[in-house]
């Protein structure tokens, strides 16, 4: 199922050829899965390891590591409720309690709509705002538990589907680089040509 | 020191120049010189301090994964804990493997190492034998301040079809993972879910068969990994070893063999730094099943109204004895022939090859029609350490992951690390292609020109000249003849005059047996024609199966028919000692000592670890009691003087003589065949060896027939459905075993040339597409574009 679609896969193909050695792509390359399925699937390791030549364990390998790659389906939007200390002393296990009763579901787990998956979550890092929590990543600040349903209501209503993308969404503009700007590929061991933040010394100018 | 600039005559010989890499360290206070490039660990532990340690390997590159071997080093700045495995020695550097500061790190890296460990020593395989336990009796702090609830994982769960994992007990050293990417090739192990909960694991559906697992089993520094065939059989203390020789290619690999109770338990590679660096091939490790298993014979068989009936040994060599001499009577010694002696030892062939002298047998061979020519072995040989130090190598050999697996790692090595370049001509790619500097590929019937084309090239003319170069040579398609090798490795050696030659040969003593003389005027194909034609009266078979051995099964069939008598020596009854009119059954390797040569020519002694099954016999017993009921003296007493003639032998290396000129290679005919095709082998196949050792069964896959899925596609045939395959000797239906990853640019290739019982009635399974023929043998034909080497 989750193969890439044609113009993932060309884009799949240009990611690749960016790096002087392929296997530098997977990381991206997990990005673009998880943003075409919302998580990434066996199947769409497979085809990584296919595309960058290494074998589909040292994809997982590598991918497992990170806490954003997902590698079980999840909802179209991920709620992480943040439970480290400022929030939790702020009230964020009222928060859980009052998702998890909205949902129907525990922390872990997804709507059977598929709609909303549940996280607990470590510190976001806005401590002076909380409790927080994020919404496909997206910070929502000093979050009551009447907000938290009022959040659901809005997801579940489509009210909030301009502001947030679907998960696995990285960004909803691109980047793109000018080709006179871009480094392009250049193998490491084959550039000898000193780092741009080494200054260059002129010829023939005294210490 | 300046006289030197004078002839080395008038140097002083007590002025010696000092090592410009030796470098002078301290340790524990005592004065050590190292090598520049030492790693602490390596130099401590030559000047008797050990440091402990679990990731480091000195195979592998250090990682710094266990911190086990944290020592005190003052560089200058005072002492710090570093790990030794990953710091160089450097002048004038102290190290201090005792201190307190050490002992406590120590201690400490042991009881984190253990927070998560389970105290399963008493069940484990590897209780007795363990770094774990050891170091931590030795290293460790005595007691643990860990009370909490260990990590739980599911107990073993097969990771592929000889290996089980216990994550449990993994102290994620990355030994194993590290092993299958560096060494192995063969990433399909790797750490997963790293973080809180690190595990080592394949991937989904994707288990780890790699050739080579076995190797993680024997340097997993805990019990986390167990072999399948050794798992609950014994406990170390009770094992008995004895260094030996695996015999099941050619390449020799030192081993360990374990037993206990008289039964083979185990098999571990031992580290030698001229043949394997202590790695096997899971073939080589785990075929000692054969040794005990149901289809051994246990006492002589001969013929009767009833079909094969046992024996008492009297008889069957009286028997034996009366065949000989009727037929040497009779129709003189040209109509007696023996075939093989490769799978025995040294000893075995020598005193075979002494009794048919004594008779005047000319006819015979240690090689069935897949060997090299002889003119090949007895050009100026290379050693596996050549090949890796080799600035060239010239691979014009069977895919050598597939026939001599060590061979591979030991290539492969010197491909990736020490700069060796590698040029490959190969007809279906190989498991070193991405490695290769040059990888050639051709048709088959075209080597010649794909070798001349290659030479006349000055980048490779440039390489060649660069320095030392290696031919590796072998068949690698049974379908063209040994001929057309020889004449490929003449024109690389015209190019390159000072290059050594590494001969591929599959059976584990043929150059041993052909050393000892089992070798003749006609070769083994000459024999069986001459079979075919009703002109041999008996034929002897040392250990070998012509019917599922020699590439014209055809030919082996009419000539085992048309053969008057004949006497089989086999451990296992196999498809040619069905058909004997006397079978004697002879002791296998694990149960003989004696010596046997690798394709280097190196003489290593094998052992015998456990006793006979049942009432066989060594071959070179068989022969010396024939010889005295024939009534030949061999000049030769016992096993001592068979092996003192061996290793007395003057040439120095146990060469092969030969005085058989190099034969020409007709060049390619045209035929009406639309495909060419590659005969080759893979490593688990019919072989006795293999089919008996009931953990390597399953592993053979059978014959198969790549063909491109474009070729498929082209002549109509959906995948999956069974192809003919029509040559000029005949036909063969096979199922298509398409390897995944087949290159755009494969030729036809049928996998494992020996026909597996199962298959050989395959004339009847459903026929696809008759009216696509495939050609092989020597008639050849440019094939469809497709088909094109790259």
């Amino acid at each position: 199922m989750s193969r890439f679609s044609a113009e993932n896969l060309t884009l799949a193909r240009e990611i690749v050829s960016r790096y002087p050695r392929p296997k530098s792509a997977v990381i991206p390359l997990l990005h673009l899965a998880q943003e075409q399925e919302g998580w990434i699937s066996e199947e769409a390791m497979r085809e990584i390891a296919e595309l960058v030549g290494v074998t589909p364990a040292e994809v997982r390998g590598t991918g497992t590591f990170y806490e954003m790659f997902h590698f079980e389906p999840i909802g179209r939007y991920l709620l992480n409720i943040c439970g480290t200390m400022s929030c939790a002393l702020m009230g964020a296990g009222e928060l859980m309690h009052a998702a998890e009763e909205e949902l129907g579901v525990r922390a872990g787990g997804t709507t059977d709509d598929g709609l909303i998956t549940l996280h607990g979550a470590e510190c976001q890092a806005a401590c002076t705002e909380a409790p927080c929590l994020q919404v496909n990543y997206r910070y929502r600040f000093r979050v009551t538990p009447d907000g938290v349903r009022q959040l659901i209501a809005d997801l579940r209503s489509g009210a909030l589907s301009d502001e947030i993308p679907p998960h696995g969404t990285l960004a909803t503009v691109r980047q793109h680089i000018p080709s006179d700007r871009a480094v392009g590929a250049v193998d490491p061991d084959v550039d000898t040509a000193p780092p741009a933040w080494i200054p260059v010394t002129v010829e023939g100018a005294s210490s | 020191m300046s006289t030197t600039e004078d002839t080395g005559a008038e140097v002083d010989d007590e002025v010696v120049e000092p090592d410009p890499d030796a470098v002078s360290i301290t340790v524990n206070g005592r004065s050590v010189t190292a090598r520049r490039g030492d790693l602490v660990i390596a130099a401590a532990e030559r000047a008797g301090d050990y440091i402990p340690r679990f990731c480091y390997h000195p195979r592998m590159s250090s990682v710094g994964m266990c911190r086990q071997c944290l020592v005190e080093i003052d560089t200058g700045r005072g002492p710090m804990l570093q790990p030794s495995c990953m710091v160089t020695v450097s002048e004038g550097m102290v190290v201090d493997t005792e201190s307190e500061t050490t002992k406590r790190a120590q201690e400490g890296i042991l009881e984190l190492l253990l927070a998560n460990h389970p105290l399963d020593c008493p069940v484990c395989d590897k209780g007795g034998e363990c770094p774990l336990q050891d170091q931590a009796f030795s290293h460790g702090p005595g007691e643990s301040r860990y009370v909490e609830e260990k990590r739980h994982y599911e107990k073993p769960i097969p990771i592929s079809d000889l290996v089980y994992l216990d994550r449990e007990r993994c102290i994620l050293c990355d030994r194993c993972t590290r092993f299958a990417d560096e060494v192995a090739g063969d990433a399909l192990i790797h750490f997963i879910d790293r973080g809180n909960a690190t595990q080592v694991n394949t991937f989904p559906d994707e288990p780890f068969s790699s050739y080579f697992s076995g190797n993680t089993v024997q340097i997993c520094p805990v019990g986390a990994l167990t072999a399948k065939p050794y798992r609950f059989k014994a406990r170390p203390w009770d094992l008995e070893q004895v260094e030996s020789t695996c015999t099941s290619c050619s390449v020799g690999c030192r081993i360990s063999v374990h037993s206990s109770r008289d039964r083979l338990l185990r098999f571990q590679g031992v580290d030698d730094e001229a043949v394997n660096w202590g790695w096997l091939c899971d073939r080589g490790r785990f075929n000692f099943e054969s040794v005990h298993a149901d289809r051994r014979l246990a006492e002589p068989l001969i013929r009767s109204a009833e079909g094969l009936v046992p024996t008492d040994w009297s008889s069957a060599l009286s028997i034996t004895a009366d065949l000989i001499r009727s037929a040497v009577d009779g129709g003189g010694p040209g109509s007696v022939a023996v075939l093989g002696g490769a799978r025995g030892t040294n000893e075995d062939a020598l005193a075979w090859s002494a009794l048919a002298d004594a008779l005047g047998v000319e006819s015979r061979d240690a090689r069935l029609g897949d060997g090299l020519g002889l003119d090949l072995l007895d050009l100026p040989r290379a050693t596996i350490a050549d090949l890796a130090s080799a600035s060239t190598v010239v691979l014009m050999a069977p895919d050598l992951k597939e026939e001599l697996p060590v061979l591979h790692l030991r290539l492969r090595d010197a491909a990736l690390r020490s700069g060796t370049r590698v040029i490959e001509f190969t007809q279906s790619g190989s498991g070193l292609t991405r490695h290769a500097w040059r990888s050639i590929r051709h048709l088959p019937g075209t080597g010649a020109s794909a070798v001349a084309e290659a030479l006349a090239d000055a980048e490779v003319a440039a390489q060649l000249a660069s320095g030392p170069v290696v031919v590796v040579a072998g068949r690698q398609n049974l379908a063209e003849s040994a001929e057309a090798l020889s004449d490929r490795v003449g024109a690389v050696l015209a190019a390159a005059p000072e290059a050594g030659v590494l001969p591929v040969l599959r059976r584990g003593n043929t150059m041993g047996a052909l050393a000892a003389g089992l070798h003749g005027p006609r070769d083994a194909a000459d024999i069986l024609r001459e079979a075919a034609e009703g002109r041999i009266d008996l034929l002897i078979l040392l250990g070998s199966d012509p019917l599922a051995d020699f590439p014209d099964s055809r030919l082996a069939r009419t000539a085992l028919a048309r053969v008057g008598r004949i006497v089989s020596l086999d451990g296992h009854l196999c498809a040619s000692s069905e058909q004997a009119d006397v079978v004697l059954p002879v002791a296998v390797m694990g149960e003989k000592s004696g010596t046997t040569t690798n394709l280097e020519g190196r003489v290593t002694p094998v052992s015998q670890k456990v006793t006979v099954h049942g009432t066989a016999r060594p071959d070179w017993m068989i022969a010396l009691d024939l010889a005295s009921r024939l009534g030949v003296d061999l000049g030769v007493a016992d096993l001592g003087d068979l092996t003192a003639r061996v290793t007395a032998d003057d040439r120095g290396v146990w060469s092969v003589p030969t005085g058989v000129e190099p034969a020409h290679f007709e060049s390619v005919v045209g035929t009406n065949y639309d495909f060419r095709l590659v005969l080759s082998r893979r490593l688990y196949d019919a072989a006795v060896s293999t089919q008996c050792s009931p953990s390597l069964e399953g592993l053979a896959g059978g014959r198969g027939l790549s063909v491109h899925p474009s070729d498929l596609e082209r002549i109509g045939v959906a995948s999956g459905d069974d192809v003919k395959v029509i040559g000029p000797r005949g036909s063969v239906v096979l199922p298509p075993g398409c390897r995944t990853a087949s290159a755009p640019t494969r030729p036809v290739r049928s996998d494992c040339s020996r026909p597996s019982p199962t298959a050989s009635n395959s004339s009847s399974k459903r026929t696809s597409s008759p009216s696509a023929p495939i050609g092989w043998s020597s008639s050849w034909r440019r094939s469809s574009p497709s088909c094109r080497p790259s």
